[in-house]
């Protein structure tokens, strides 16, 4: 069997090679080859400030890049290591990049929100401009030439016109240390590197702005790619979480005998109220946790019975904190006035990230170090919470990111870790973790329900001059912040409170002469942790936001007999960036000027079965401008609704791997489609009723649309967010595109064939009462 | 337990274990291939689909006592990054996947389905990865992945 050395390797001990012996390549592959070489005595621990921590070349003149911003399916490796292979003025097949290991790399924070290369971007560029710097110092007192005579081509450093004098970076440092300080200010994202040292001018980008194929993608077609759920440890053995069946619950008798007949079993493990099964196989441990007979107690805390109880407790429950995004002008004074007025009400149900592979951990707990493999956004976060389940100090926790499966926001994948801490502790020997299907669907955090409430005025012209919007939703938790599943079962009490569910999305892209847009935090019914624990799914707030205030724009559009992409245009007020992604997204989409939802009674649409629909959407996520039109057909008998085609305009910024940014794109449009269709989170009082893919369906092949992606690139701009903006403006779209086919207004997500049919059929009802 | 012995990517192997074990656990812990994924243990997501006797096979659901003398392919079987599979070439050329974890599953149905169809229309690629689900996004790329590896795009 393939085996990964547990022992703590230091990098002091790789250098000198007196390390343990590591048999699986890929965990420490780039470390060993650079360090191999090396003849430093010592390697410090990870210090910002130190141009070491950052980087290291090898001999072979391959450069590693130590960084806690991690590949979680992105692509986000890739365009890192394009940015510094442009700054370092190498052939990008040369740059490794050693990942969200808390042993080598600066905490830049969590690896979120779509904005790793906004953020880690800059901070990994200075950092090789400044390495270049230093090499460029180097190059110059070694060759007695004057660094203004220097120039770089492939990673060698060349003297003008003079041809043979040249040294590689593997000649100037290869294999030792620079033993150079840089400038580190801040933390986190907001961790400003070598700000003074100059980097090269963007017109003079080779690699940043090509389609480089992923680093990652070859192995995961072949096997060879290895994630957290393959990681395997000498003697390691095999965990199972058995979870309450209801909320809450404490576990009053756990039955040993129970499971006495299944070989293998290791130890029932009772914490608190945690339980979980170690067994030296897998299947024993599968086999273990499903027969396991515990009685828990009566539930102390109960859910929301029902989407209706949920909706009136976020309508009804005191806001912790009004958020205001946007306050101009007297609302009421504009609302008396006004010549016409509407008001509408929007749900977001709760929706699972779902990812394909359920959470995994491997954790090897022991007296004085403890080492944790885990697909965490930010192990950093993960050491933290680790160290203070053990009670002891961080540097005694060493947490190894390897990427999990697909992670559109903060999943199951923290808890499991602890799940794997717990268990090892209890029977003292590394256990690995994995969740089942329905331990993920029914406990991972999950995106927070919302409630949008938004009420718009004209004037006697037909200008709309009121815009009052109120998002009702959950703060979602986040690494770093409780409730986790099993700290909180053995007793710990949440630390910090939920992260805001954000402000972005409540129409503040438009201006009008009276606005006013808050995000409201509702508190979660309970803090402990409950199957409806709240976390930051793909856009957390903004999707649910946008697919109300975009829908209300084109509901307005529509009562004032206006085109909704001209409508849109006007109270853009010039503003640039919307207002070119805009056109160009509708210039892509051959969009006809006409009244929104003039379709639905025109021509053959107004009667036939299967009508057809076109409907746009706009939005802005963190600066990253985004444009859709959809292009559906619906089925009034069945009310089925068929997404032919999302076209998409797309700016953020200067765009680093366009190949790479559309395929973010699309992944987006789909689970966007996907997401406003048919997820919804089922439950009652007592947790998560669909539990497994039959009961909470996604996206398949026959039901994804075409796309079509216009790529705005700004290369005068700093690289924003690609990703997550994305999917922002498709629900919108989605649901203007069904009002212009049929004539009907939906305002609950998902837009299922029943709740289509029904609207169709109460419109149907209510016009021949007319 | 008993000793099972199974013909995996060409080479017969032995191992002792409960015959009732899902394959899925006894490739991926006994004989270390991870081609084949956990996604769900109940046959819905394709994660860990195998080829046995040249159909797939969901091995999550297939107890190990069952695929004894059967021909089991595994996507290490296909190719390797050195040596890739005309189908694992063209979904890397395609950039056929984001997270990649349900992959498995993508390359081998697609691998299947040319075997017996090697022109197979949109309609029918679709048709022959509906039940594989995939939550990043990847569908459309994988469809074009799946033309080029039956050359119907260059």
């Amino acid at each position: 069997m393939e085996t990964i050395e547990t022992k703590r390797i230091s990098r002091r001990e790789l250098l000198q090679g007196t390390g343990v012996m590591v048999v699986a390549f890929s965990l420490f592959g780039p470390m060993t080859r650079v360090l191999a070489q090396s003849g430093a005595a010592s390697f410090p621990e990870p210090d910002a400030t130190s141009l070491d921590t950052w980087l290291a070349i090898a001999r072979d003149e391959s450069i590693t890049i130590f960084t806690s911003k991690v590949e979680l399916g992105t692509g986000v490796e890739t365009a890192l290591s394009q940015i510094v292979a442009e700054e370092l003025d190498v052939p990008f097949a040369q740059i490794r990049m050693d990942t969200g290991d808390t042993s080598k790399t600066v905490d830049q924070a969590t690896t979120a929100a779509s904005r790793t290369i906004e953020r880690g971007g800059p901070q990994l560029r200075q950092a090789a401009a400044a390495a270049r710097l230093q090499l460029l110092k180097l190059a110059s007192a070694q060759l007695g030439e004057p660094i203004e005579n220097l120039t770089v081509t492939d990673g060698v450093v060349l003297v003008a016109g003079t041809p043979q004098k040249r040294l590689s970076y593997g000649d100037l440092v290869g294999g030792r240390r620079f033993d150079a300080k840089i400038t580190a200010t801040g933390t986190g994202w907001d961790m400003k590197v070598a700000p003074e040292v100059r980097a090269k001018d963007p017109k003079e980008y080779r690699i940043v702005g090509t389609s480089v194929q992923r680093v990652d993608l070859p192995k995961k077609f072949t096997g060879e790619f290895s994630y957290v759920s393959d990681v395997r440890v000498t003697g390691m053995l095999h965990g199972r979480v058995v979870r309450p069946p209801v909320v809450n619950s404490k576990p009053s008798s756990v039955d040993e005998n129970s499971v006495k007949q299944i070989p293998g079993i290791v130890k029932i493990v009772q914490e608190g109220n945690f339980v979980g099964v170690v067994a030296e196989t897998e299947w024993a441990a599968i086999q273990a946790a499903a027969a396991l007979k515990v009685t828990w107690s009566t539930p102390e805390t109960k859910l929301p019975a029902n989407p209706d109880e949920l909706y009136d407790y976020l309508k009804n429950t005191k806001s912790l904190h009004d958020q205001v995004a946007a306050n101009r002008g007297n609302l009421d004074a504009a609302f008396a006035q006004a010549n016409k007025t509407w008001a509408a009400t929007y749900r977001w149900p709760f929706q699972n990230h779902g990812m394909i592979g359920p959470s995994c951990a491997v954790a090897d707990v022991q007296a004085d170090k403890t080492t944790v493999w885990a697909g965490s956004q930010g192990t950093f976060g993960t050491r933290q919470r680790v160290a203070a389940i053990l009670r002891v100090p961080e540097k005694n926790v060493r947490v190894i990111y390897r990427e999990g499966s697909g992670s559109y926001g903060r999943l199951g994948v923290d808890d499991a870790a602890e799940d794997a801490v717990v268990m090892s502790r209890a029977v003292g020997k590394p256990v690995r973790v994995q969740w089942m299907r329905a331990d993920e669907h029914g406990w991972e955090p999950k995106g927070p329900a919302q409630l949008m409430t938004v009420r718009a005025a004209a004037d006697a012209q037909g200008k709309v001059v009121a815009w009052d919007y109120m998002d009702r939703s959950f703060p979602w938790t986040q690494s770093g912040a409780n409730p986790y599943l099993a700290s909180m079962q053995i007793g710990m009490k949440p630390t910090e409170a939920g992260f805001t569910n954000g402000t972005g999305g409540g129409g503040q892209i438009y201006t009008f002469d009276n606005q006013k847009v808050i995000a409201a935090e509702i508190p979660w019914v309970h803090p402990d942790p409950t199957p409806l624990r709240t976390s930051n799914l793909r856009a957390p707030g903004d999707l649910a936001r946008s697919f109300a205030s975009e829908s209300f724009v084109d509901e307005i559009a529509a009562e004032l007999g206006v085109d909704p992409v001209q409508f849109r245009l006007r109270y853009l007020n010039n503003d640039k960036r919307p207002t070119e992604a805009l056109l160009a997204v509708t210039k892509k989409a051959d969009w006809k000027e006409r009244p929104s939802g003039a379709r639905a009674s025109t021509g053959a649409n107004a009667t036939a079965t299967k009508a057809v629909g076109r409907g746009v959407a706009l939005s802005n996520r963190a600066n990253t401008i985004v444009a859709a039109v959809a292009d559906v057909e619906v089925d009034r008998t069945t009310g089925e609704v068929t997404v032919q085609r999302i076209t998409l305009s797309h700016d953020c910024g200067m765009i680093v791997n366009p190949d790479g940014l559309r395929n973010q794109i699309q992944g987006n449009i789909i689970q966007g489609v996907s997401r406003t269709l048919m997820e919804e989170v089922k439950f009652d009082a007592s947790g998560v009723k669909n539990l497994d893919w039959k009961t909470y369906p996604i996206i398949t092949y026959e039901e994804i649309p075409e796309m079509d992606i216009v790529l705005i690139n700004r290369p005068e701009m700093p690289y924003l967010g690609g990703g997550e903006p994305s999917i922002v403006p498709v629900p919108a779209a989605i649901n203007n595109a069904i009002f212009d086919a049929v004539g009907i207004r939906l305002r609950e997500i998902p837009l299922t064939p029943q709740r289509v049919l029904a609207a169709i059929k109460a419109a149907e009802a209510a016009n021949q009462r007319s | 337990m008993a000793r099972i012995t199974l013909s995996v990517n060409g080479t017969m192997r032995t191992v002792e274990t409960d015959p009732r074990t899902p394959l899925l656990y006894v490739l991926r812990n006994d004989l270390s291939l991870n081609g084949p994924r956990f996604g769900c243990g109940l046959a819905q997501c394709g994660a860990c689909t195998v080829i046995l006797d040249g159909q797939t096979a969901r091995s999550c659901s297939v107890p190990v006592s069952a695929a004894q003398n059967r021909k089991i392919t595994t996507l290490e079987g296909l190719g390797s990054v050195a040596h890739p599979h005309p189908m694992q070439a063209a979904f890397i050329e395609e950039q056929a996947a984001q997270c990649g974890f349900c992959m498995n599953g993508m390359v081998m149905a697609s691998k299947v389905l040319l075997d017996a169809k090697p022109k197979p229309t949109v309609t029918e690629i679709k048709q022959a990865l509906n039940s594989y689900l995939c939550r990043c996004g990847s569908h459309a790329r994988v469809i074009r992945a799946v033309q080029r590896a039956a050359g119907q795009i260059a």
